[in-house]
């Protein structure tokens, strides 16, 4: 069994070994293993190629750029999503936008430890696909699956533009698989998690699990709901989420980010706009509270939606 | 780069005291390049042919034209606002400029980036985004990629104001430089304002030099309207980071001798300054320690700056017949994998 920490290990170990110009940069990452262990022991077996970094965010994806522009192909661990923020100039002004305004490509990776899990906290949370997603020049990440974690990981690391990888924390240890892929689907091609009939899931990441068992709980009520698991949010695949439209009529998306502007808004907006008279109901989405994400598991346990919460928003959809 | 609209003489000489006053004609040749160019493009602006900003380097001269000299192929420059004389002295062809500001889509930056904005990565020459401090750790970044690359003897530069120092960027930058140990000179122009704000508003250290020691690298102060001392000094700091010295702090005084931009009228500048030493222009200090010198005279600099202002003539004139970017025909793509381009091409225009 391996786990979707282990497959993150697992894809860096290999990318180390069969790219010269790969290297590993983040806070804690070389001797100490990282934070979460995702580069347990890389350091002993590539010296010099794990780096321990300063607690500089803006100079890490800064210097990330500058070694991409020279040839090389950096992992930028950021400990937290939610501490990405102060590295997000160099993100979006300077690695988006280097290929546009000069013709070079700036092949960076910058992982993202996402999410929630219980008495994390407002900072050590976060969900920051949607802001990164809005600036144009990067490629968005957000496996669900073991599976993805390692293939699309390296795919990452192989794209010549700058890839922001968001892993979810909550998956890392809960989340298990056989054996890794020796193949998989090319990043912008969703998955069809769960094939059904009567209602259509699109949700990413963690949101996928929950969306999954509100789907087999649905199944004893005889309702079968598709569920998409979208895998990259941008480039986001419409054409999986409108065939699905079509076959369904209704649709649900899921995100544990927040409501404003996140990436349920933008399937809605293009579901609406390009799939309008394939659907039977108004479509609908379901997100984090507009709040900042609690402490409390008490709190935490509804702020964002659950296997429970996405099945009471699929009764009102298939009524509807 | 445009060979044409080099000067003569090859750039980046070593330089011993026998060769010291060549060393010198050629800086003051850049400085001049320079100073006439950007008179030009202001010239321009006034006359309403260049859309957004003008940034000159009036007074500025002497410390970016030494630092531009003291680097060598492989080496990384990443200039900011008023390097054109470091620029040109490091390789940037004269066309760069005036098609950049002229709207050239052939210019470097294509249309998508404009004025200072620019540079040609691939050769060494970073192009700024407009955070100050964030070019620096882009230098840092190629410098640590040489070293896995096994590249001996480069060294990166980077200038910045005084007003960046205040920056988060700036410290976080430096900070990652020293520990790491980089080749990294990051020249420093106190020009004593940063757009309208006065160096009491931007930081309470006595001297700047001061954070040398607080970042642990070595520091170096000069007046930066000496072009003697700007060449040594700051040659001096490129030569101990290329021996392996770790990064060098170079503080140099001076004042802005312009606005901010070309919008700016600089009211607020006290002139007080102009009765100081580092209120004086490096320019007129260059010809006058040249003529002392007797390295050139009245009609050397006339026939100098006659040659700058036939290339700048002869380079704007190209520049200006050049096209502009058509939207039609822009390749609206801001990826390098183009199979990952969201959904929809763009859409067509309605002009064929």
């Amino acid at each position: 069994m391996i786990t979707y920490l282990e497959a993150i290990r697992e894809a860096q170990r290999q990318a180390l070994e069969n790219d010269p110009r790969v290297y590993i940069y983040g806070q804690d990452v070389g001797a100490f293993g990282g934070a979460f262990k995702a580069t347990k022991s890389l350091a002993q077996s590539f010296p010099g190629r794990v780096l321990d970094s300063p607690i500089s965010e803006d100079a890490m994806v800064g210097s990330a750029i500058g070694a991409a522009l020279q040839g090389m192909r950096p992992i930028v661990e950021m400990q937290f999503a939610d501490f990405s923020t102060v590295g997000f100039n160099q993100i979006v002004n300077q690695a988006a936008t280097m290929f546009w305004r000069t013709g070079l490509p700036c092949p960076i990776t910058v992982r993202l430890p996402s999410g929630g899990t219980p008495g994390s906290g407002p900072f050590h949370s976060q969900n920051l696909e949607a802001l990164y997603a809005h600036y144009p020049g990067l490629i968005l990440m957000t496996p669900a699956t073991v599976e993805d974690a390692y293939a699309m990981l390296l795919e990452a690391v192989a794209i010549d533009d700058p890839v922001i990888f968001c892993e979810h924390k909550y998956l890392y240890y809960h989340l298990k698989a056989d054996t890794l892929p020796k193949e998989a689907l090319p990043a912008g091609k969703a998955r069809v998690a769960r094939a059904g009939r009567d209602a259509t899931v699109v949700t990413y990441s963690a949101m996928v699990h929950e969306s999954l068992a509100a789907a087999d709980e649905l199944a004893t009520e005889g309702w079968e709901i598709e569920v998409i698991d979208l895998r990259t949010i941008k480039p986001l695949d419409t054409d999986t989420v409108l065939a699905s439209v079509a076959r369904t009529g209704r649709i649900l998306a899921v995100g544990e980010a927040w409501p404003w502007g996140g990436v349920t808004a933008e399937i809605l907006a293009r579901v609406a706009a390009e799939g309008f008279n394939l659907l039977d109901a108004p479509p609908m989405r379901i997100n984090s509270k507009d709040t900042p994400v609690p402490y409390h598991p008490n709190l935490w346990g509804t702020h964002r939606p659950t296997a429970r919460s996405i099945a009471d928003s699929l009764r009102v959809l298939l009524r509807s | 780069m445009h060979d044409m609209f080099r000067l003569a003489e090859a750039p980046r000489p070593s330089c011993t005291a026998v060769e010291f006053p060549e060393t010198y004609r050629r800086a003051y040749r850049w400085m001049l390049l320079a100073r006439v160019a950007e008179e030009k493009i202001a010239s321009l602006y006034r006359g309403g042919k260049i859309t957004g900003g003008v940034f000159l380097g009036k007074g500025q001269e002497a410390i970016s034209v030494a630092t531009g000299m003291a680097l060598r192929d492989g080496d990384i420059f990443a200039p900011l606002i008023r390097d054109q004389a470091g620029r040109l002295a490091f390789g940037e062809s004269l066309l760069d400029f005036t098609l950049t500001y002229l709207g050239a889509r052939s210019g470097p930056m294509r249309g998508r980036d404009g004025n200072v904005h620019r540079g040609r990565p691939k050769e060494g020459l970073l192009p700024m985004i407009s955070h100050l401090g964030a070019m620096v750790s882009v230098v840092n970044g190629i410098l640590m990629a040489h070293r896995f690359q096994k590249k001996e003897n480069t060294v990166g530069a980077a200038c910045l104001g005084e007003g960046a120092t205040s920056t988060g960027a700036f410290h976080e930058s430096l900070n990652q430089a020293a520990v790491e140990k980089l080749p990294l000179i990051l020249v420093i122009t106190n020009n004593q304002y940063a757009y309208s704000t006065p160096t009491h508003r931007q930081f309470a250290c006595n001297d700047l030099i001061d954070k040398a020691i607080g970042y642990g690298v070595k520091g170096h102060s000069v007046d930066g309207t000496d072009l003697s001392a700007c060449l040594e000094i700051i040659g001096g700091a490129v030569a101990a980071a290329r021996e392996g010295e770790g990064p060098q702090l170079v503080i140099a005084s001076n004042l802005r001798l312009a606005g901010h931009g070309e919008h700016d009228d600089a009211h607020y500048i006290s002139q007080h300054f102009k009765e100081l030493q580092l209120g004086r222009d490096c320019m007129e200090v260059a010809q006058n320690h040249m003529l002392a010198q007797k390295w050139a005279d009245a009609s050397m600099f006339d026939l100098w700056h006659r040659d700058s202002q036939s290339l700048v003539e002869e380079a704007v004139a190209h520049s200006l017949r050049e096209p502009a970017p058509d939207p039609a025909k822009e390749d609206w793509c801001a990826l390098a994998s183009r199979h990952l381009l969201e959904g929809n091409p763009p859409q067509p225009t309605l002009h064929h």
